[in-house]
């Protein structure tokens, strides 16, 4: 009590003298006006304010203050003498942002404090364009983490991999927490996504609205996030108000999508041809008389607006940010549309004398939506080109279709509908909303302040839900007579999760050892909650499809998460760091005795550019090295409930009959009582570089993962389990890697900035055991890697010992004299006379091991350019269009006549269903694209105003140098082809190429 | 000092918070229920029954497919894993009865070739639906004892019915494991008195299990099973015990290498004691009402197009045959893969049906010769099961898409055991005599032929006559392998047919494939089990 009333005695003497300061503030490279930098006096916590757009600052400083610091996010603060008269202070980003404050989970340290391997990504480096889902922003930034989108689909959100992913079957998602709430990215079973109606859950969260990515690749940095951390951790820090004067931005994005290359198919002469050589008479005589590109109809020129205004300022000393935005994106597949309006608040105020500092965020953000039926795509591959697309008859919407009168629809059945029909006859329209919430309180003692008490509470609610709308007239769903046809369906589904987290934090220099400690120490509590509701079918007029009334009419999934952690940085001369981390988890997943677990890290840095012998060296900037090791954990992608036996009860249509009656049954699930965490560890060995001023900095990394007990589909004896397999901890798996980054500033001169990044990954990852007796040679392993086509569910992949996951496991194609495939002939591997399953070899991997990203910025003047390219190498895709649909018995011997993949003009293989397992149809996809092509114009301060005005315009998906003969040799894990089919190439929605122009206007 | 107080009611502070909170880790599913929950009730225990049942019928837990009782590790394609379209493939498939088109469908290669290994999805499949059924009888069987239903406060009818349920149950894995032994010979084994989940089960000999079968279908039919003719459809009655007896006992010298054709004689004069007779019209014994065939049929596995819907069962008997157009088979289309083999075709002297009307053959757009293994007009199929009602009306339970059949498939019916008693006779059994054994063929052959023409003396009558007649009678209703191997022609060239081996002709094989391999994933998961011999 003493000591904050002499807080409060010091603070009001302060206030009693003081004087103004302006000034103007410039960054260093072209002397442009720095906004939003921040100006405090040292030593006087309380005062404070930020730039202007045009640099300008005034500030009111006490009596004694001697001294001011100029802080700016990316760029190296600087303190400077207060002089006579107005200031002008130069920044410079040069330095390799060392001082920059990074965020790393519970708590902040300076960038060149951190000992593990962490990377940054903020505003300027943040892929330019249209961005639906905010992880696409740094896609190729980060050695690393992969980042691949799902599809061409708005919002369709990303496949994101660390270091090669962790586990098989259990989850390889990153933890995402966006500003301390960390976000569910479990599906609920049975739905497409974690919020239905919506592609992606991050496809909510406006990308204007985000500040920074901070990225914690190895175990020793993201151990604080413990049994959640082994597919890594992404901490996304949103805007916040700087406080100071009113600052108004405003930014558009307009954009043009196009198709850039279609399905190579037989065209309608082609296919003519085709058939009446290899078809019969009545074949023959299906034949039409038009020439449709169905492709081309399915497919348009999609138009897209991006556009946000933020506000941001402080009154009364309270710092705000609000920001607006609304969205609306086109697909371009026909009928695909994203529209999102988002607002978000942040408030920051800073209380009691600085001592508790507030941060209240609201993030709230509503989509509405028509998905595209999908289905359209592979039927555009796949329809008759010689038929039309309208029947000049009123029947099934005037599309046409193959009829045949002798069915009481009079369509013929079991056949592929008119695609354009598909699309403009199917409304899937959802109207998803979340929310997102927090408050954190940073309370530093009064009578202690180097120990901060922490809370922050939070929540995140997402309720997602549509219809599927089909009219009685569509020939998707008509059945005779036209009342019992079409679709009227609805769906949703609601996620409730909250956060509750308590820490302390102490922080204190102890100058006579020459020491410094920072500590946290608290307690985490998460709560997820997703219920899915279930709901009978409905024909389109409204009345019920009978017998679909679902056996309960909504399913909950829950799961908590309960935690104590701490952390421990001790540094030494300010060159010598070890940070501890400890965090005990508890997940109701798992049976009492298994439930918790501990998740230790160690790590130790050696800031070696602080040694007397680098000290004072002009050509090293900066050298660190660092060593790691650590133990993360997965739970997330298993079942809720199965370490116990639940019954549950079967659907009424899959019921037995007693007497008259129909029964549903009770089915007792599979279980494992003794499942536990899977395990991760981690050793990583980096080093820190910067050389000439940082104009040459980077990092090198070395990293060996090991998962243990993994989160396995193991088999059960049989009659020893109600399933014969069950997701046990068996088997094991390795990754081991380098990563290399690089960046140069070739060129830095008043008028001119050239920068370069560059990084590289490769990842080997081998799978080590997959059974309870390790290298048991009955079991081979199991399959992945789904395909269509022949009666569907095959496999092309096995994940075995001794391989990579996902490697291909096909038939050896034999060849002719010269060259060409002869069909359904294979090696014999066993030489007896057969072809069957144990004929097949292992050859390539679906998954990359080398991913490269390159980007640079060209500043000349007020202009800029800017680029990223992207690249992978050695992984192969299995091309599913051809060994489906590239065959002659595709078009002749069929129902109808179907269209197929012009590679039949060259194989001219019959369709020996044989012959999809053949590795003929898997060939290297590794590729170059250039993401971002951008060039930006910076008129400045316009006249007299108070206004900065930048333009820029850009072309995203520029071009794809691959040997890969498919439409794209990037296969994410598609919405709706289905997850864990990678390298599976199949009717994937197009990724786009996209025109954009935008506008960026400060006030 | 004001530190460490503070410190001491943070920590307190934060321990309360941890117990209140600790038991949210204690969470529970609102869609699913606990053992002691579902056996609480009545209607709980019949329905725990009805899965018993349905894991016969159905392929999983949602008509169609949705969720699958085997895992897709198993079979990856849960249209193929119910019991029927598994056990099907196994005993038909392998014979001269039966080829199927597609080659690349899991598991088909190397079946009508003879030549299968220890990683067959489909030889898994029956393994592991088998086993699936037997744990789900264990658990009933627990969960229904005397001591168990005590203080339940269930009335006497309840406990009364219920203990008629547990015979059922015994019943059922009783057939499950005379399935094992007639497949596998060797397989793991378990009673209701291992703890599920929490053991590793031993393996048993087929001889052993051959016993413990005998003494259970004994078991079950003297204690709890219901009076022939008196149970509700669908329920087994004691005429489906004294059936599966009578079956094993036939092949007895095959299981344990001691003959029991009396016992085979005993059961047959009990099942035709209780009343059964032929059903007039043997085109009309698979059709979508046959559930009313109950003076034939002694216990059927229950299908239903609207209630209990799947890809398997008698939707694939009726879908699976080569060329059928809808209008005979009365569904969507025909799946253009099960034909039959000339050999099998010319056990009729007139295919065509016009003598015997057994010859249910489809031969338009198909050839005679299967002169193709794998091409779908090589060889006849068959309409036999047709869904459609005896009045050739539409199913009165159709589904929307037709895509589902309504048709019965009965385990056990009359004429196989006039068959079984038959051939025990002249195999040597007592207890019967020739003289009511040829009037039971000629009672199958007069109404196959309509009249008396196909009647035959007792001269013809031999025990190999009795296999070319249970071809003609029994075809595709699962019985083939098991009577080839008893007749020893299953591996031996004593009967050669289109592709058997591999060869265009026929020709014999290793006498291991006289049984199936236990899968290797077994083996993986279970080291107390033993591969049969020679895999």
């Amino acid at each position: 009590m003493h000591i904050l009333l002499l807080l409060l005695f010091i603070s009001s003497t302060l206030l009693a003298q003081r004087r103004t300061i302006t000034g103007k503030v410039v960054d260093n490279k072209d002397g442009s006006p720095l906004s939003g930098v921040t100006v405090q006096a040292k030593g006087d916590l309380k005062g404070g304010t930020t730039t202007g757009s045009d640099g300008s600052f005034t500030i009111t400083v006490g009596e004694n203050a001697r001294i001011l610091v100029f802080s700016f996010v990316g760029y190296a603060a600087q303190e400077h003498s207060i002089g006579a008269g107005p200031m002008t202070i130069g920044l410079s980003a040069g330095e390799a942002n060392l001082n920059e404050v990074v965020v790393i989970g519970y708590g902040t340290t300076r960038k060149k404090d951190l000992t593990g391997a962490v990377a940054v990504v903020d505003e300027k480096d943040f892929q330019k364009g249209t961005i639906t889902t905010p992880e696409q922003m740094i896609a190729g930034k980060v050695p690393g983490v992969s980042i691949i989108s799902n599809s061409g689909q708005p919002g369709s959100g990303s496949t994101i991999r660390f270091r090669g992913g962790s586990s098989l079957n259990a989850s390889n998602s990153p933890l995402i927490v966006l500003d301390g709430v960390p976000l569910n990215s479990d599906v609920a079973p049975g739905q497409k996504s974690a919020v239905p109606g919506a592609g992606s859950p991050l496809s909510f969260i406006n990308p204007n609205d985000i500040e920074s990515f901070t990225v914690l690749k190895d175990a020793s940095a993201a151990a604080i996030y413990g049994a959640r951390a082994a597919g890594g951790v992404i901490i996304i820090t949103t805007k916040k108000g700087r406080g100071g004067e009113l600052k108004i931005n405003f930014r558009s994005n307009n954009s043009m999508s196009t198709l850039i290359k279609e399905v190579p198919v037989l065209n309608a002469a082609q296919f003519k041809q085709v058939v009446n050589t290899y078809g019969t008479p009545d074949k023959v005589a299906l034949l039409g008389t038009s020439n449709t590109n169905w492709q081309d109809q399915i497919y348009q020129t999609a138009f897209g607006t991006d556009n946000s205004v933020s506000i941001s300022g402080g009154v009364k000393g309270l710092p705000y940010r609000l920001s607006v935005g609304y969205q609306a994106q086109n697909g371009i597949l026909k009928t695909d549309n994203l529209q999102r309006t988002s607002a978000t608040l942040a408030l920051t105020p800073v209380l009691f004398e600085k001592h508790l500092k507030v941060n209240l965020n609201v993030m709230g953000s509503m989509e509405n939506a028509r998905f595209g039926n999908q289905g359209a795509i592979g039927g555009a591959i796949s329809f008759d080109p010689t038929q039309p697309i309208y029947s000049k008859s009123p029947r099934f919407g005037g599309y046409w279709e193959w009829l045949d009168p002798t069915t009481a629809s009079g369509l013929k059945a079991l056949v592929g509908r008119n695609p354009l029909g598909l699309l403009e006859q199917h409304y899937d329209k959802s109207t998803p909303k979340r929310s997102i919430g927090n408050l954190q309180l940073d309370y530093s003692l009064h009578f202690l302040p180097d120990l901060h008490a922490n809370l922050n509470v939070g929540y995140d609610y997402s309720d997602g839900r549509g219809t599927t709308f089909v009219p009685d007239s569509a020939a998707e769903s008509y059945n005779a007579g036209g009342v019992t046809s079409g679709q009227n369906n609805k769906y949703r589904s609601t996620n409730y999760n909250s956060l509750f987290e308590f820490y302390f934090s102490y922080n204190k220099d102890l100058k006579n050892i020459r020491s410094h400690i920072d500590a946290q120490a608290g307690y985490s509590y998460n709560n997820y909650l997703s219920t899915v509701y279930n709901y009978a079918q409905y024909y389109a007029d409204g009345s019920m499809v009978p017998k679909t009334t679902p056996p309960t009419a909504s399913v909950d999934y829950q799961h908590t998460l309960i935690s104590w952690f701490g952390r421990v940085t001790y540094s030494f001369e300010d060159k010598y760091l070890l940070t501890g981390t400890f965090r005990r988890d508890g997940s109701s997943r798992f049976a009492p005795p298994y439930r918790w677990a501990n998740f230790p890290s160690a790590a130790f840095a050696w800031k070696i550019k602080s040694e007397p012998f680098l000290e004072n060296s002009n050509t090293v900037s900066e050298l660190k090295l660092r060593l790691g090791w650590g133990i993360t954990g997965q739970q997330d992608g298993i079942g809720d409930y199965d370490y116990y036996a639940y019954y549950y009860l079967s659907d009424s249509n899959a019921a037995y009959q007693f007497g008259n009656n129909y029964f549903q049954g009770w089915r007792p699930a599979g279980f494992y009582s003794t499942r536990r965490w899977e395990q991760t560890s981690t050793s990583n060995i980096g080093l820190d570089y910067g050389f000439l001023d940082n104009r040459i900095y980077g990092s090198l990394d070395f990293y060996h993962k090991n998962t243990t007990q993994l989160l396995n589909q193991v088999s059960q004896s049989a009659l020893s389990n109600y399933s014969a397999y069950i997701v046990a901890n068996v088997g094991s798996m390795t990754n081991d890697g380098v990563e290399f980054s690089i960046n140069l500033e070739p060129v830095r001169t008043r008028n001119v900035t050239w920068d370069l990044g560059f990084n590289i990954t490769y990842n080997k990852n081998k799978i080590t055991n997959l059974t309870v007796v390790p290298d048991d040679p009955n079991y081979p392993g199991f399959g992945s890697g789904n395909i269509a086509g022949g009666i569907g569910g095959q496999f092309t992949e096995i994940n075995a010992v001794g391989t990579p996951k996902n490697t291909f496991y096909l038939y050896r194609q034999v060849y002719d004299t010269k060259g060409n495939p002869i069909e359904g002939v294979f090696v014999d591997k066993n030489a007896d006379g057969l072809i069957n399953q144990n004929d097949l070899y292992k050859t390539k991997s679906a998954d990359p091991n080398t991913f490269i990203g390159f980007s640079t910025s060209f500043n000349w003047g007020k202009w800029n350019f800017s680029t990223v390219l992207r690249s992978s190498l050695g992984m192969y895709d299995y091309n599913n269009i051809r060994s489906q649909t590239g065959t002659l018995n595709q078009v002749v011997k069929n129902v109808t006549l179907y269209n197929a993949s012009a590679s039949v003009l060259t194989t001219h293989f019959n369709g020996n269903a044989q012959e999809l397992l053949s590795d003929y149809y898997i060939s290297n996809a590794s590729f170059l694209r250039m993401d971002n092509l951008s060039v930006g114009y910076n008129f400045g301060a316009i006249s007299h105003t108070h206004t900065n005005l930048r333009l820029n315009a850009g072309v995203q998906n520029v071009f794809v140098v691959t040997k890969y003969k498919g439409l794209d040799p990037e296969i994410g894990a598609g919405t709706d082809i289905g997850v864990g089919n990678p390298g599976i190439d199949n009717n994937a929605y197009p990724r786009p190429r996209v025109y954009n122009l935008g506008i960026n206007l400060d006030f | 000092m004001n530190n460490k107080i503070f410190t001491a009611a943070a920590l307190s502070a934060l321990c309360l918070l941890q117990a209140a909170c600790s038991k949210d880790l204690n969470r529970v599913p609102n869609n699913g229920v606990t053992a002691s929950q579902v056996y609480s009730t009545p209607l709980g225990y019949t329905q725990a029954l009805a899965k018993v049942y349905a894991a016969f019928a159905n392929t999983g837990n949602v008509g169609g497919t949705g969720s699958p009782d085997l895992p897709t590790q198993i079979i990856n394609d849960e249209g193929n894993s119910d019991f029927l379209r598994l056990y099907f493939n196994l005993q038909e498939l392998t014979t001269d009865e039966a080829a199927w088109t597609w080659e690349s469908d899991a598991g088909i290669q190397g079946l009508h070739e003879m030549s299968w290994s220890s990683t067959n999805p489909i030889v898994d499949g029956l393994y592991y639906r088998a086993a699936f059924q037997i744990t789900l009888c264990n658990d009933f069987i627990s969960h229904s004892s005397d001591a168990e239903l005590a203080g339940k406060g269930f009335s006497s009818t309840t406990v009364d019915s219920i203990r008629h349920y547990r015979a059922e149950a015994r019943f059922l894995r009783a057939f499950q494991y005379w399935v094992l032994m007639d497949l596998f010979a060797n397989p793991p084994f378990a009673t209701e008195k291992d703890p599920i989940g929490a053991f590793i089960p031993k393996q048993i000999s087929r001889s052993d299990l051959f016993k413990y079968i005998e003494s259970e279908l004994k078991g079950a039919a003297d204690s709890g099973l219901v009076a022939p003719h008196q149970a509700l459809v669908g329920h087994a009655d004691q005429a489906a015990a004294w059936s599966l007896l009578a079956r094993i006992y036939l092949n007895a010298s095959v299981y344990t290498g001691t003959a029991r054709y009396t016992d085979a004689i005993t059961y047959c004069n009990k099942v035709i004691g209780a009343g059964y007779t032929l059903h007039p019209d043997y085109t009309r014994l698979m059709l979508a009402d046959n559930q009313n065939n109950t003076d034939e049929n002694i216990f059927d596995i229950m299908y239903d197009a609207t209630f209990i819907q799947n890809y398997g069962g008698t939707t694939y008997l009726v879908h699976g045959p080569a060329g059928i157009p809808n209008n005979v088979s009365g569904v969507n289309g025909s799946w253009s893969g099960l034909r039959l083999t000339q050999d099998f075709i010319n056990l009729f002297p007139d295919f065509s049906g016009a003598t015997d009307h057994r010859a249910q053959f489809w031969t338009t757009g198909q050839t005679k010769n299967m002169t193709a293994l794998y091409t779908s007009t090589a060889g006849f199929a068959t309409f036999k099961f047709r869904n459609v009602t005896s009045t050739g009306a539409a199913d009165p339970h159709q589904d929307n898409g037709d895509n589902f059949a309504s048709i019965k498939f009965p385990l056990f019916r009359l004429a196989e055991i006039y068959l079984i008693y038959a051939e025990s006779v002249l195999r040597g059994g007592s207890g019967g005599d020739a003289a009511t054994a040829l009037n039971y063929i000629n009672a199958l052959r007069t109404r196959a032929y309509g009249n008396t023409s196909g009647n035959i003396s007792s001269g013809q009558l031999t025990t190999s006559f009795i296999l070319d007649e249970r071809g003609r009678e029994l075809y595709y209703e699962c019985f083939r392998r098991t009577d080839l191997i008893r007749y020893n022609e299953f591996t031996t060239n004593a009967y050669l047919w289109a592709w058997k081996g591999g060869v265009a002709g026929g020709t014999a094989v290793d006498p291991k494939y006289n049984i199936f391999p236990i899968p290797s994933t077994d083996l993986s998961a279970n080291p107390n089990l033993k591969q049969n011999k020679d895999y």
